[in-house]
């Protein structure tokens, strides 16, 4: 850790500090800005060439005719050309794929909150057992997504699942229900797995606000005589309302990107798949490149576009 | 009984419902990948409602399938175990001897374009990797670099270096700068305060952060599939795991032991360091 740039090592705050009077302007604040922008630049480096060129190059490929086949001919400025933005748009099914993750991402934002908001609201005050209750809550966001999706498929599995067997037996089910394979109940239950995946996400920073609620003001309610419901409406719900704001945008972005868990869960099939499911069908069944890059530049403008109206709306009110 | 009373009683036993309920649904998928993976198949196919493991039943030969290696008829999951080790384990100390210097940097420095970095990590955070994927994907297809660990390293690091950084800084700005400057009035300089002043008093939460990057990396699934799935004896056990349903015919009871060897190490690290984490991923949240 001691191997950092060698003009920080240096550092001339070792010796004592000579005013550098005459040399002019090598300030204290300088020599500062100095060390920073060098103790920042391997995080900057790795950022910029690993993600940041990556996304400018995703969306030169999006206008240039690329196959895996022809990869190595392909320069990184050949020509240019719309096709495949055009290909992309009038593929059937691409509307399709759009509104699904859009549902997908509404409903699981929404599930995920409305859950971490009632489990952050039942372990709120301190009972026996509360530290392991909280952490027990938290499982199935730590465990592996691969794991759990297929945790979930067995659980659903027609022949073999329990959910079909105890539903047969003690609900009184005529036949099972497929429910990942199935139009009707597949993108439900992925965004029931979702909902159930994500809500320890929303309830850890719930339970952190609750938690920093100042005491007086419900007990000034108290006194009022609000009982606990209005205590909820009146007094909680508007000190969340911040939390739920930003989460809703959090969780939507991340859900609206989400490969792994429909990819596991269903692979896109009966009506579920998502965008981003679709751009990696076209990288890697179909190794069109280009296609590929005109679909995640696609999924990125609408994400960025959802993401500024929602500002639009909510932003206002946050400061920083 | 006048309102209050009612709803004060009532949610008393409502909220007791609601704890043990949540209980079940978060707890019971992994109580229920635990049976089954030792259980024989021919008893699952059997009462595939049961949720007790008779102690006559009891196998562990899903356990031996999964993890003997492929050239004896197993699935080869102890490569894949030390595969994702050493990414996890790799991917993480670089983050850490990466983030360290940055995130200082950004909590204490003042350096042209310090705000740009603070919501250029942002940015990145919230990116679509999927996007990110395509171009690397054919950077590492071109540079011979798919199907080798040491890129997957680098990615994840690109991955969990948001995030520790942003969680580290949140901890550097809670030290006292008075430590620090009188530290620089006995004559240390500015390495030698983060040596001896920073780092030690943050060792908690760099133990957090160091858990956190592990995390991500250990359960990490895309780049993996995409970089990884030409070179069996290179797959992670994510992977590994995942291409299991893909091919021959696997019982369902040893997809589950495959599940539970992928899940263990970080359940067992989640528990012995919960606290720590859950502090660490809120710490400033509760300014809203």
């Amino acid at each position: 850790m001691t191997t950092a740039t060698p003009d920080t090592g240096r550092s001339p705050t070792r010796e004592r500090p000579v005013p550098a009077r005459r040399r002019g302007p090598v300030t204290l604040r300088q020599r500062e800005s100095r060390a920073g922008l060098a103790l920042v630049a391997p995080t900057l480096l790795v950022v910029v060439a690993v993600i940041g060129i990556p996304i400018v190059w995703t969306v030169v490929l999006a206008f240039q005719r690329v196959r895996l086949a022809t990869l190595r001919r392909t320069g990184l400025f050949g020509e240019f050309t719309l096709a495949n933005v055009e290909r992309v748009l009038n593929t059937p099914g691409f509307a399709d794929t759009l509104w699904t993750t859009l549902v997908y991402s509404l409903g699981s934002t929404a599930g995920s909150i409305l859950l971490g908001l009632v489990a952050a609201l039942v372990v709120r005050r301190p009972f026996r057992g509360r530290t392991l209750v909280r952490a027990s809550m938290l499982l199935p966001y730590v465990a592996p997504v691969v794991a759990v999706t297929f945790v979930w498929q067995v659980m659903l599995d027609p022949q073999l699942g329990i959910v079909n067997n105890w539903g047969q037996r003690f609900l009184g089910w005529d036949t099972p229900v497929p429910f990942l394979s199935q139009e009707s109940t597949a993108l439900a239950t992925v965004i029931a797995f979702e909902a159930w995946r994500y809500f320890p996400f929303a309830f850890l920073f719930l339970l952190a606000r609750l938690q920093a609620v100042p005491g007086e003001l419900e007990e000034a309610a108290l006194v009022d005589g609000a009982t606990p419901t209005q205590r909820f409406r009146h007094i909680l719900l508007p000190q969340l309302l911040p939390v739920i704001a930003l989460l809703g945008v959090l969780r939507f972005i991340m859900t609206f990107n989400k490969f792994d868990d429909v990819y596991l869960l269903t692979g896109g099939a009966a009506g579920t798949e998502v965008v981003s499911v679709r751009v990696y069908e076209f990288l890697t069944a179909r190794t069109d490149i280009g296609a590929a890059a005109a679909q995640a530049v696609v999924l990125a403008v609408v994400l960025i576009v959802f993401v500024v109206v929602y500002l639009r709306f909510f932003g206002g009110r946050r400061a920083d | 009984m006048d309102r209050d009373r009612v709803e004060t009683v009532s949610l008393r036993w409502l909220r007791r419902l609601v704890i043990a309920v949540f209980l079940l649904v978060t707890v019971f998928p992994f109580y229920y990948m635990l049976v089954l993976s030792v259980r024989p198949i021919e008893r699952l196919l059997l009462d595939p409602g049961s949720l007790v493991v008779g102690l006559g039943e009891l196998t562990v030969t899903t356990y031996a399938e999964v993890l003997k290696a492929t050239e004896d008829g197993g699935q080869g999951f102890l490569t894949f175990m030390r595969n994702s080790g050493l990414v996890a384990v790799a991917a993480t100390l670089l983050t850490l001897l990466v983030s360290i210097p940055g995130a200082y940097a950004v909590s204490r420095l003042r350096f042209f374009g310090r705000r740009q970095v603070h919501f250029l990590f942002l940015a990145v955070y919230l990116f679509p990797s999927i996007v990110i994927a395509i171009p690397l994907f054919v950077v590492f297809t071109r540079a011979g670099l798919r199907g080798s660990l040491l890129g997957l390293i680098l990615v994840y690091i690109s991955q969990t270096l948001p995030v520790s950084v942003y969680m580290l800084k949140n901890y550097f700005e809670t030290i006292p700068v008075s430590l620090e400057e009188s530290a620089a009035i006995d004559g240390a300089g500015r390495l030698g305060i983060i040596r001896r002043v920073s780092l030690p008093l943050a060792a908690p939460s760099i133990m957090a952060v160091a858990l956190y990057d592990f995390m991500i990396a250990w359960n990490e699934f895309l780049f993996a599939l995409l970089f990884l799935v030409d070179k069996p004896n290179r797959w992670t056990v994510s992977l590994g795991l995942a291409q299991l349903t893909g091919g021959v015919e696997v019982p369902k009871t040893v997809l589950m032991a495959g599940s539970v060897i992928l899940t263990l190490p970080i359940v067992i690290l989640f528990f012995a360091s919960e606290r720590l984490l859950t502090e660490g991923l809120t710490s400033g949240a509760e300014k809203g």
